[in-house]
């Protein structure tokens, strides 16, 4: 306790400043011993950082927690943070992330082949899911870090120095500030100049006929207020990682079918009545303005893409497992882009994807190989679920050996490509009564036969197709907070940026008076708020050292200075 | 006469306009009497005011004959960001009343509308993705956020052209005529893509695009010839050389002709005024530049960066996640579009950080003003044009 008791400064004013204070709390004189903390400099004006408050930072360096506040209470710090958070933001626009790949790419080839060697070391550093990577959130979470510590290192003080703060100041105070003036004598009218004052909202304090003017302090709380938004917003995305906060799960629903929402715990279903895609049409009168433009593309450009959907609720609660649900309809409604359905408890759903034309049956004909016109009977695979074999009427059995949705020909074997029926294609067993097993493969435009001595084909006689559309099925708790962050971020900054704290000190001296003023930004207005109020007061203007000294500069380095 | 063809005429007239006024406030330059400066000062931003009034006419008769707001595409973008360019620097002629700020800020708002004029200017349809009332919300605010930032490198370059020493030459006087390069390698990608451009320039290339043969159209002289290219025109100029086989996609050699032309007219256009000259371009605007006080226009560079600022943030980033979050179900996404823009925004929080707890201020923050005006333009066009993101609806 006596410790701390010595290291206070007493200041001749009579006030008692904790240690590492550069300015006294009171009435502003610099502390001799401590003005290297500021690096204030005698034939210098007064630095007014945080009006020469005592920081934690400035004072104590000893041990690792000193050390550990004092590196993060660091804008040095905190902006060289911010810069490699830049730098390496950057990096990753290089190339697409791996995320924003065409589907069904493989990102270990997929760099290398498209972008080459610089591809490659892309790829192998990790930069192709960069904004994921550890280290990039290591880098937010210092930024975090360091907002939190620099702003509690400056904002206590500076709170308890502008409580504390007297009208009447120090001589070497008021000397040392940008904008000073002395007036020797005369008729100096402080009624006037207080009426003048408090016309420009001046708030006005006095002692012993000093007088402090002055406005707009809460701005000055500007910035901590932005960073406690900064800080909820981080929080917000980090709450993230919390599965119950957040839920991003993919539909792919297919024209006619119902399917149960994931991410619902199975209560709600929802069935894809209509997905529709709509193109600008050249012919609509409605569009003539767009043709010109219409004209010059070489593909149709959408304008619009919507799911007409329907949403189910179970009934049947508590859900068992297996047991055909009971559904109840909730409503119908429409995904467009832009405007998703909304469920309840914040799921909606988004119109995200579609798949046109997929095919949704195919009806084969068994005939013979060299005849096309004969017929053995026909058989239709329903592609959602297909059967394991066809009987046909004369008894003839088809098996389906395998089913490929999507497949390629990969020197000549079959490939699956996809799960999605976009190309599909069999291999089929026909099995006709009191003869030999023939296996063929049959698909769009193909028909091969394996073994090259069948005497019977599977022709393709029809097919039906439909449209499948892909939803997002996403919840996000976390976005009222992110939203409350944002807003107390754009308050903080609108507070700090569009008002400034400004002080007028007014200082009787014998018969005249001494003037000077502060601001922590804009002195352009602040020296034309003095002008207007001392006009007709008997008080001479001010002068800005800061422009003189510029302009003596000047004056020796003919006219031009560099700095 | 038709809407769109008022609506043309009408950006053409507050160009012009735009040019006059710049004039004016060159002329006020060589006035010493502070009576008649301040009066042609007035002129200046009257007719500034005018053409501004001209561009919303054009603004308007342009979004009625759409059906949708004109920020859609390239062309309207940026010349809605020019528009808001003059908005900036008329808010803050009115507060500081610098006439030189005119000469430097309504210049990049002619250069940007005029390349903004050089890309496809037809109304065109929108997309889903973009069919919001967020569109017009974000991009509007967003736009404006950028032009008064964009005033601060105005003031930005005036302050480094009055103060940077000419006496000899250093890394800076090297590094502000590169700026100054830079500016008038727009000016030469206008004057070239518009020259071509009124002759109707052809020439027409096969090549191979993801292993298909694709035609490529030129519409400059190809200096740079698409990677394993076939001439098709007959008798035409070029290739000197072929594009690079790692720039991709169908588009990426003519753009990188493109570029090619822009630096050999900004080469031209910069060499002819150095031996018109015979010094640095920054040494002989200097002495026009005696007159402004530095510190206030450091000010000013520093003020439109505070009032710039969180008119960014609102419209770049807050009501761009409203929008992301609405259309793409995800108010972040990591997309180049917005990775740069978050880039502009931790730049421009940096700018303020070292500005005021570091005290940068004169030179190091007028160099900073021009970096975050290069990070700006890179957003705008680079990221359009180059970096190919997902901002329609994939
Ligand atoms: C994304 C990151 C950040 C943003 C957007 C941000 C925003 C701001 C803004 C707008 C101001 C007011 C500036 C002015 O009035 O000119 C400010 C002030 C400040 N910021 Fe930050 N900041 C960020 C990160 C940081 C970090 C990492 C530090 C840590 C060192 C920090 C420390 C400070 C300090 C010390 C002030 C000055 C407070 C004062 O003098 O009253 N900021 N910040």
């Amino acid at each position: 306790m006596w410790g701390i008791y010595m290291s206070k400064i007493t200041c001749e004013c009579g006030h008692v400043n904790p240690e590492g204070t550069v300015l006294c709390e009171a009435c502003g004189k610099p502390f001799e011993a401590n003005q290297h903390l500021n690096n204030n400099k005698p034939e210098q004006l007064l630095n007014m950082r945080y009006d020469g408050s005592a920081r934690r930072s400035q004072t104590y360096q000893r041990t690792f927690i000193d050390k550990t506040w004092n590196f993060f209470s660091s804008v040095k710090i905190g902006v060289s943070i911010i810069i490699v958070i830049v730098v390496a933001s950057a990096l990753g626009t290089i190339f697409p992330q791996e995320m924003y790949l065409p589907p069904g790419s493989d990102p270990s080839t997929h760099y290398k082949d498209q972008y080459g060697i610089l591809g490659q070391i892309y790829y192998q550093l990790g930069f192709h899911n960069l904004y994921s990577s550890w280290w990039y959130l290591l880098l937010l979470a210092m930024l975090g870090i360091s907002i939190v510590i620099a702003s509690i290192d400056r904002f206590v003080p500076l709170y308890k120095t502008l409580k504390k703060q007297k009208p009447k100041r120090h001589p070497n105070f008021m000397k040392k500030q940008r904008i000073f003036g002395e007036t020797d004598s005369g008729n100096i009218d402080y009624k006037k100049l207080k009426a003048n004052l408090k016309s420009k909202r001046y708030n006005l304090y006095e002692e012993d006929g000093n007088i402090l003017a002055e406005k707009n302090r809460f701005s000055r709380w500007g910035p901590y207020v932005n960073h406690i938004g900064l800080i909820i917003v981080l929080l917000g995305a980090m709450l993230r990682f919390v599965p119950a906060m957040y839920m991003d799960e993919f539909l792919w629903v297919r024209e006619g079918e119902t399917k149960q929402i994931v991410g619902t715990d199975g209560i709600y279903y929802m069935k894809n009545k209509d997905f529709i895609l709509e193109t600008y049409d050249m012919e609509d009168e409605g569009n003539s303005q767009f043709r010109e433009s219409l004209q010059k593309q070489s593909a149709p450009v959408p304008e619009n893409y919507q799911t007409n959907a329907v949403i189910y609720k179970r009934t049947d609660l508590p859900v068992v497992p297996g047991k055909e649900p009971e559904l109840k309809k909730v409503k119908e409604a429409e995904a467009r882009v832009n405007h998703p359905i909304p469920l309840e408890n914040g799921i909606s759903l988004y119109q995200a994807s579609y798949q046109l034309n997929e095919f949704s049956s195919m009806t084969f004909k068994l005939h013979d190989k060299g005849d096309e016109d004969s017929n053995y009977g026909e058989f239709t695979v329903d592609l959602i679920e297909p059967k394991d074999e066809y009987k046909l009427d004369n008894g003839t059995v088809v098996r389906l050996e395998r089913y490929f949705p999507e497949f390629e020909l990969d020197d000549g074997e079959p490939k699956q490509v996809s799960k999605f029926p976009r190309n599909p294609a069999f291999i089929f067993e026909v099995d006709a009564p009191g003869e030999e097993t023939e296996v063929s493969f049959a698909g769009i435009g193909v028909n091969i036969d394996a073994s090259g001595n069948n005497d019977y084909k599977l022709g393709l006689t029809n097919f039906e197709t439909r449209d499948v559309t892909g939803l997002t099925v996403k919840k996000d708790y976390t976005l009222p907070i992110i939203a409350v962050g944002a807003a107390i971020f754009m308050i903080g900054v609108i507070q700090g940026m569009y008002w400034n704290h400004r002080r007028i000190w007014i200082q009787p001296k014998g018969a005249g008076v001494w003037v000077a003023g502060h601001t922590n930004k804009n002195w352009f207005a602040l020296k034309k708020d003095i002008d207007r109020t001392l006009e007709g007061t008997g008080i001479a203007f001010p002068v800005d050292q800061q422009e003189e000294k510029d302009a003596e500069e000047r004056r020796k380095d003919d006219g031009i200075i560099s700095d | 006469m038709e809407l769109s063809a008022i609506s043309s005429n009408l950006l053409y007239a507050s160009f012009f306009i735009y040019l006059i006024a710049t004039f004016i406030f060159g002329a006020t330059v060589k006035m010493t009497n502070e009576k008649t400066n301040r009066k042609l000062g007035n002129v200046g931003i009257g007719l500034t005011v005018v053409g501004f009034l001209t561009q919303i006419g054009y603004f308007i008769t342009r979004w009625i004959a759409a059906g949708h707001a004109p920020v859609s595409n390239l062309f309207e973008f940026m010349t809605f960001f020019g528009m808001m360019l003059v908005f900036g620097f008329i808010v803050l002629f009115l507060i500081y009343r610098i006439t030189l700020l005119g000469l430097f800020a309504l210049p990049v708002a002619l250069l940007v509308i005029a390349y903004a004029s050089m890309f496809p200017t037809e109304i065109s349809p929108l997309v889903p993705s973009l069919k919001s009332h967020w569109l017009y919300i974000h991009v509007t605010t967003a736009a404006l956020g950028q032009a008064i930032l964009a005033i601060s490198f105005a003031a930005g370059l005036i302050y480094l052209i009055r103060q940077v020493n000419q006496e000899k030459a250093t890394k800076r006087t090297r590094w502000l005529e590169f700026v100054l390069f830079a500016l008038m390698s727009a000016l030469g990608y206008i004057v070239v893509a518009s020259g071509f451009g009124a002759a109707d320039y052809k020439t027409v290339f096969e090549a191979p695009v993801n292993e298909q043969m694709t035609e490529i159209t030129y519409e400059m002289p190809a200096i740079a010839g698409p990677n394993g290219g076939e001439l098709v025109t007959e008798g035409a100029f070029g290739p000197l050389f072929e594009t690079p086989g790692w720039m991709q996609g169908v588009n990426a050699p003519v753009k990188f002709n493109t570029i090619i032309w822009s630096f050999l007219a900004g080469l031209v256009i910069y060499g002819l005024l150095r031996l018109i000259l015979r010094k640095r371009i920054a040494k002989s605007i200097q002495p026009l530049l005696k007159s402004a006080s530095p510190r206030l226009v450091d000010e000013v560079s520093y003020r439109s960066v505070a009032i710039g600022f969180p008119v960014f943030t609102l419209g770049a980033i807050i009501f761009a996640s409203i929008w992301a979050q609405e259309a793409w179900d995800r108010f972040w996404g990591w997309d180049p579009k917005e990775v740069w823009a978050l880039i502009t925004w931790l730049f421009y929080a940096a700018f303020l950080h070292l500005r005021l707890t570091r005290g940068w201020e004169g030179e190091r923050s007028a160099w900073l003003a021009v970096i975050g005006f290069a990070i700006i333009m890179f957003n705008l066009l680079a990221v359009n044009l180059i970096i190919s993101g997902l901002h329609s609806y994939a």
